[in-house]
């Protein structure tokens, strides 16, 4: 099609002479203020590539003029925000717990610590104000498997449980069932028999078979879980005659556990916290409602 | 035949595979929508993840994205890219209709394909690239074939020049087949397995990475949309393009300076300074010609807005290049650092990546589609025109709520979780700024379910206009369309 160049009726501009399938266009020169606007953003992107780091020259790059860079910012960052808290997480750190607590300001920053580092690293697993749930201790409920003094909660932090921590708490359980250490009939009559530790009476089960599971207990368990079940905190061996059960208390979930144990892990803290901030978790934790 | 009578023989255009592309396009984005609505049902009840590996969020998520981007967006693209050529060139498509049936069936088995691996678990972990190595094999052969017909179909037309949106759809071709290639690099494990490792590693693969993602999203839903603005609004609008010198500064413009712009995905990572901040600058400096798009489809429609009361459709186009205008300068403010520090990993990136992909991408391929059904069916108009206006009303409603809800939760969450208290320890628990945030998602689920409605409203529309037997054109052979008509 030929170029024809026509004068638009409703505009009074030209067109450019072109026509694809009726759509023509008109011969209007840039916006002014788009230009100018444009140029504006160039202008200050090249004062910036001066500025800042910005032009790559071989193994190194334009440093900029001002020196800047995000690595020394966030370092900057970092240094600033330790040093407000250093005045109460050094006094933290190096006094003792019943000298904290006899100071309500450094309490109250203790404790917001506690609460901050609680919520970010502990709540994922044992829950919201320490509820726990199904493998992961419930902090609040007193049930200690470890120990539930202050001190005993800061050893638990600093090192973790089955962490591959050198001072990590480690607590081992036989796979009974798994092993061949007692047979699966067996295993039920020591579910029967620990269940009436906690759930008394029990009618769904025999008496035969409690009886045996007794005796079974006596052979197998007490050495670490104890004569009256109430578990041993050198060893990490759980109480059993127990409303809280880690694993749970159902008949299914004891077997289970007797069978084939689960054995959870918690991290070493001290390789991400500082001790002041496993402190005051420490501090937090105990005053959950569990402490001791 | 002498060649006297070969010459006056008009040119048929190749309806047949941009009919099967719209229907495709319809099919996808009611899967796009559905998928996007339950998603955010999932994240506002997660409860909704039923527990299934497959209905997981993880899994669906890059279902719908492949779903609207690729799938919809996609089908969209291709189908009036073929179009558009044929029509602006006066040539039929290159390569003949097995060729054109080849890669329109080619492309929704390369999308069925990636939606079933991804909700098998299998993924790239690329985002936006997720196929793993041996689909993204069969994408390139797709891809090199339709830029083959494409460019073909250029070479033969009977036009002296090439309208402006041929070379935004030509940029989007050659431009995503480049990114693809570069980006999907990889090292199979072994022959018949499909599990790949990316040939980059560290920051270069993260580099890589969002040199891909950022410019899937400049040259696949900016370019590739904007060649199909510059079509559909002067035809629906019946007014001549406001600016060819615009046009051609903005083309340029925007292909030079988009594809520098990937690293401000990247700022305070690991990432060098200095490419944090070329990345920032090239944003800056592709504000204006972003706009150019902006500015030459509403100056078009000088003359014409009385048009706006009595089309819904075009109503679509003209609030899509609002849209595109509003995110494209969100975009940019978004590259500056210190204002990527707040908005960074917070769900201000889901609305603005929402305000492109609803208010711009969809709402363009929306009155595209109004224009484009009544014409390859031939058919006087859509079956119903107020069914038009009240999908127009519902998705608008439906982005509003979604990206208003967007930004406050954005902004909330980027205020929380840099809040210190007195003593310099944080005032909030991620946690927290998670249930603060709960009752935007579900505004924002609203605004899904808006969205969802008003495209299945076009669907249903849609549907009825072809199943309408009234033809308005008589004299051709159904299906066949004709150069000149």
């Amino acid at each position: 099609m030929p170029t024809k160049i026509e004068k638009d009726s409703l505009t009074g501009t030209n067109t450019t002479g072109h026509d694809w399938d009726g759509v023509r266009e008109l011969d209007n020169p840039l916006p002014k203020w788009w230009l100018y606007t444009w140029l504006v953003c160039i202008a200050w992107a090249f004062v910036w590539f001066v500025l800042y780091p910005s032009i790559p020259l071989g193994t190194t790059y334009w440093h900029g003029v001002l020196g800047a860079s995000t690595r020394a910012e966030v370092d900057r960052d970092v240094a600033a925000v330790t040093a407000r808290r250093a005045g109460v997480m050094n006094k933290i750190a190096a006094e003792p717990y019943d000298a904290i607590r006899a100071q309500p300001a450094l309490l109250e920053a203790a404790q917001t610590a506690g609460r901050i580092g609680f919520a970010n690293n502990c709540q994922p697993c044992h829950g919201a104000g320490g509820g726990g749930a199904i493998g992961y201790p419930a902090l609040a409920a007193g049930a200690w498997i470890w120990g539930g003094r202050v001190e005993d909660i800061e050893l638990t932090l600093q090192h973790g449980i089955r962490s591959g921590d050198p001072d990590a708490r480690i607590g081992q359980m036989p796979r009974f069932g798994a092993d061949g250490i007692l047979t699966a009939p067996q295993i039920e009559q020591v579910a029967d028999y620990v269940m009436t530790l906690y759930q008394t009476p029990r009618k769904d089960a025999a008496e035969a078979d409690v009886k045996a599971g007794a005796a079974l207990y006596a052979e197998n368990c007490v050495a670490c879980h104890g004569e009256n079940a109430k578990g041993n905190r050198e060893l990490g061996a759980p109480a059993l005659a127990s409303r809280v059960h880690l694993y749970g208390g159902a008949r299914e979930q004891v077997v289970a556990q007797i069978t084939q144990p689960r054995l959870g892990v918690m991290p070493a803290w001290n390789q991400r916290l500082d001790a002041a901030t496993i402190k005051s978790l420490a501090l937090y934790v105990h005053d959950l409602g569990g402490g001791e | 035949m002498s060649d006297h009578t070969l010459q006056a023989m008009p040119v048929v255009y190749n309806e047949e595979v941009v009919r099967k592309f719209m229907i495709a396009a319809m099919f996808w984005a009611v899967i796009a929508f559905t998928l996007g609505t339950y998603l955010a049902l999932e994240l506002t009840w997660p409860t909704f993840n039923l527990g299934y590996s497959f209905t997981n969020f993880g899994r669906l998520r890059p279902v719908h994205t492949s779903a609207g981007i690729f799938a919809f967006g996609g089908s969209m693209l291709f189908g009036t890219a073929m179009h558009v050529v044929q029509r602006t060139c006066r040539a039929r498509l290159w390569g003949g209709p097995a060729l054109a049936n080849f890669i329109f069936w080619g492309y929704q088995f390369f999308i069925v394909m990636a939606a079933l691996s991804y909700v098998m678990g299998y993924s790239k972990s690329r985002e936006y690239a997720e196929p793993e190595w041996h689909i993204d094999l069969w994408l390139t052969l797709i891809w090199v074939l339709m830029t083959i017909v494409y460019v073909g179909t250029l070479l033969r037309r009977a036009e002296p020049h090439i309208y402006v949106a041929n070379w935004f759809y030509l940029a989007f071709l050659i431009t995503v087949a480049m990114l693809h290639i570069v980006n999907n690099l990889s090292l199979p494990v072994s022959f018949f397995g499909a599990k790949s490792y990316s040939l980059f590693s560290g920051v270069q693969d993260a580099m890589v990475q969002w040199w891909y993602g950022h410019n899937a999203v400049g040259f696949f839903l900016t370019a590739g949309f904007l060649g199909m603005m510059y079509y559909f609004i002067p035809k629906a609008a019946n007014r001549p393009i406001y600016s060819y010198r615009l046009s051609i500064v903005h083309f340029w413009a925007l292909i030079f300076l988009y594809i520098w712009a990937g690293p401000h995905h990247l700022h305070y990572t690991a990432l060098p300074d200095w490419t944090q901040t070329l990345g920032m600058a090239f944003s800056i400096m592709l504000w204006m010609p972003s706009w150019g798009g902006m500015i030459n489809g509403l100056m078009t429609l000088s003359g014409a807005w009385d048009k706006l009361r009595t089309d819904p459709g075009l109503r679509f186009s003209v609030t899509a290049v609002g849209f595109y205008g509003m995110a494209t300068f969100e975009g940019p403010v978004m590259s500056i650092r210190s204002v990527n520090s707040l908005s960074h990993y917070t769900d201000w990136g889901i609305g603005h990546v929402h305000s492109g992909a609803l208010g711009w991408v969809a709402f363009i391929s929306f009155g595209a589609m109004y224009y484009l059904i009544p014409v390859l069916w031939k058919r006087p108009a859509m079956w119903s025109q107020r069914l038009v206006a009240w999908h127009y009303w519902i998705a608008t409603l439906g982005i509003v709520f979604y990206i208003t809800s967007m930004w406050v939760a954005g902004i909330m969450q980027g205020l929380m979780w840099r809040a210190y208290d007195s003593f310099g320890f944080l005032q909030y628990s991620f946690i927290e700024s998670v249930v603060a945030v709960h009752p935007f998602y579900i505004i924002r689920m609203i605004g899904g379910v808006c969205f969802l409605a008003g495209g299945l409203m076009m669907a249903f529309n849609m549907f009825m206009t072809i199943r309408d037997p009234q033809d308005s054109r008589q004299g051709f052979p159904s299906g066949l369309a004709v150069a000149g008509e």
